[in-house]
């Protein structure tokens, strides 16, 4: 059985949707791969930035 | 409705068009549904269908590793809409369901974790393969 961190969950979960986002919503591979890579950033960087959120309102 | 995205693509490449129009105009649709990538390899969209293929194939078993639970039967509204999900994985859910997969009940965080990667690679799995439907009626290039 897998026991992955809460963080490497998340890295999978945005690495996957974020190849499938990048091919199925843009038409050439530049495109697709730049935005693979936006959606990729936002998945992380909102986790980031929402888990400071409930760090800061749960103190 | 369908035709008017594929006129510009008619007016520029007779000879694709007419190849395009042959054929069952759903069979990247359902081959797309039924096994992930599959709609993209009838198109000859090679690397786009593998890593389609790869990408929700691995989500939907890193779910299982993680004891993700597979929906059986829907019970309340959120049942539902997990079988929905569930559903969109094509054959790799009714392999899962006949091989008894997913079938324990959640008893540690992660399997949570596991059940939500299965449903988002059925839904996933949706968006490829109604790509590959564009691809195939031209909307798409």
């Amino acid at each position: 059985m897998l026991h992955p961190s809460h963080f490497a969950t998340v890295l999978l979960f945005a690495l996957f949707a974020s190849t499938v986002f990048g091919i199925t919503m843009r038409d050439t591979p530049r495109k697709m791969f730049r935005y693979g890579a936006y959606c990729f950033v936002l998945f992380i960087g909102s986790v980031i930035v929402f888990s400071w959120v409930m760090f800061l309102i749960a103190r | 409705m369908a035709t008017t995205p594929n006129k510009p693509a008619a007016a520029g490449k007779p000879a694709a068009t007419k190849k395009s129009s042959q054929g069952f105009v759903y069979l990247p649709l359902i081959a797309g549904w039924l096994i992930p990538g599959a709609g993209h390899f009838l198109l000859r969209k090679w690397i786009r269908g593998t890593l389609i293929a790869v990408s929700i194939i691995a989500m939907f078993a890193l779910g299982l590793a993680m004891q993700g639970k597979i929906y059986t039967s829907a019970q309340d509204i959120l049942d539902m809409l997990g079988v929905a999900g569930d559903l969109g994985n094509g054959l790799l859910y009714f392999l899962g369901r006949a091989a008894g997969w997913g079938a324990q009940p959640e008893q540690i965080t992660v399997a949570d974790y596991g059940t939500k990667f299965i449903v988002v690679a059925g839904l996933l799995n949706i968006i490829a393969a109604v790509d590959a439907h564009n691809l195939r009626t031209g909307r798409k290039s």
